[in-house]
């Protein structure tokens, strides 16, 4: 087994500050963004992110436009893995309806659990629009789903892992391919 | 976990594990969509051969709410009034392609007995058999009792005193509850006249109380009253329903010397005026339709949990 660091801590702040910009520019503004994050990392990555965008644009409401989006009772694969934990969703806002919702999981692998996140989103509302934010695309797409805000593009080989490594969750921050 | 008949089916973390997930279950039932795709395609029969409204309508919902297919069989009005016996009946069901069966039936050991059959090979989930067990019941009371006294969506139940006031002898509710309560750290008493609780109860609970004032006296954090099952009043086991009331009711007297903070729960149906006062049961320490609700959320977490498994499709 080899490990390969392909990000590192500030190689990833760096990304989420670029996509954080990214998301605002596309959207004209702030006003109704809905960052959703997708357990385990992904809320965390969706924390910084909307904590970027405080930063730049002080009017921003964190607390109205961060929640987290669990996925699991609508994935495809629950047969054969249904020992999944279920984790809270926290939508801050009665309804997504007129929200331009940004979905952020840390790696685009398959596509499966965007898929299921997109079923999920339809039990809370109608969107405007639901856009995917991700720190790492590594390619093998199973779905036709694309992501449009990737912190780091990382064609990779399907045997090998994709590890990604918070400061909230684990003792370092980095972004290694193992092989 | 491939059946769910009693509570001893359960270790403690399986069986916080459940609450938990009946805790993320209840967020979806106040959606305004409340569906999960989860069940997709299964089939689940309600396959009562006893009268219920609740723990029927609970299964049922609970099932929906999954996207799971849903069969209600009812005794009355099939073949079993021609005599079909019960395995030919399970055996007719299942040819029909069935993935779980939900049995309530007035046999204890009725749901271990197709659990176990050669002829059936479904999920069982016991809904009440005879005066054994009823687990899904034991389940959704620790989740109210959780929710209400600590306001948390986990851990268990260690320090909490719980006393069970009733017909304790034909009471599948005070058996499950006993288990499953002791099991997650609570303390349980059953309290009720001497010909209603049986003495080889200790063991099962950590005391017994024969006089409903001396229990009350000892301030416990839930009281639950059971109902007195005029169904199963085959025997001299009470003087008559007034003497009950009085002795072992929770009338408006009984209900005002409790702490302001003690919860008062009934699995239902209730019998206002004998086991409950309506002001008791009215009340806001009362949890009766609390528990309905979270019925439904411990049931779909059941399902999930037996039903969402390879092989079962």
């Amino acid at each position: 087994m080899s490990l390969r660091t392909v990000l590192d801590a500030a190689d990833i702040d760096r990304a989420i500050i670029r996509i954080s910009h990214e998301i605002v520019e596309a959207n004209h503004g702030t006003e109704n963004l809905l960052l959703l994050g997708i357990p385990t990392r992904g809320v965390f990555l969706a924390k910084r992110i909307a904590n970027s965008i405080k930063k730049n644009y002080p009017d921003f409401d964190v607390e109205e436009s961060l929640g987290r989006l669990d996925v699991t009772m609508f994935r495809d694969d629950l047969s054969a893995k249904p020992n999944r934990e279920v984790t809270p969703t926290e939508i801050p806002v009665g309804s997504l309806d007129e929200k331009t919702v940004v979905l952020v999981d840390d790696v685009l692998f398959s596509g499966r659990t965007i898929r299921a996140a997109l079923d999920a989103i339809v039990s809370y509302g109608r969107p405007k629009a639901v856009r995917l934010a991700v720190l790492v695309d590594r390619g093998h797409r199973e779905l036709p789903i694309r992501a449009d805000y990737v912190g780091k593009n990382l064609p990779t080989s399907v045997t090998e892992r994709i590890n990604v490594h918070l400061t909230e969750t684990d003792e370092e921050q980095s972004v290694v391919i193992e092989q | 976990m491939r059946h769910l008949l009693s509570i001893n089916d359960l270790s403690k973390q399986e069986a916080i594990d459940l609450l938990n997930l009946s805790a993320q279950m209840q967020e979806v039932n106040k959606r305004d969509v409340k569906k999960l795709p989860a069940l997709n395609g299964r089939t689940v029969v309600n396959l009562f051969f006893e009268d219920s409204t609740r723990t029927r309508f609970s299964f049922e919902l609970a099932a929906k709410r999954l996207s799971a297919d849903v069969v209600n069989f009812t005794a009355k009005g099939s073949s079993v009034s021609k005599g079909e016996s019960l395995k030919d009946t399970i055996g007719t069901l299942e040819a029909m392609g069935v993935d779980a069966l939900i049995v309530r039936h007035h046999h204890s050991g009725a749901a271990l007995t197709i659990a176990n059959a050669p002829w059936s090979t479904s999920a069982v989930i016991n809904a009440g058999d005879g005066t054994h067990e009823h687990p899904t019941q034991g389940l959704l009371d620790s989740l109210t009792i959780r929710q209400r006294l600590n306001g948390l969506d986990q851990g268990d139940l260690s320090g909490v005193r719980v006393l069970i006031v009733g017909d304790i002898l034909h009471s599948r509710v005070a058996r499950s509850n006993a288990l499953l309560l002791r099991k997650l750290g609570a303390k349980v008493s059953y309290c009720g006249p001497s010909t209603l609780v049986p003495s080889a109860s200790l063991g099962l609970v950590d005391e017994i109380y024969y006089d409903f004032d001396q229990a009350l006296a000892q301030n416990f954090d839930v009281v639950m009253m059971l109902r007195i099952q005029a169904e199963r009043m085959n025997s001299a086991f009470i003087p008559n329903a007034k003497e009950y009331s009085q002795l072992f009711g929770l009338t408006d007297s009984r209900f005002d010397s409790l702490s302001s903070k003690t919860l008062v729960m009934h699995p239902g149906p209730m019998n206002r005026g004998l086991e409950i006062s309506s002001k008791a049961a009215d009340s806001a320490q009362s949890t009766i339709l609390e528990q309905v609700a979270n019925g439904v959320a411990v049931r779909m977490a059941v399902l999930y949990r037996l039903l969402a498994q390879e092989g079962k499709a």
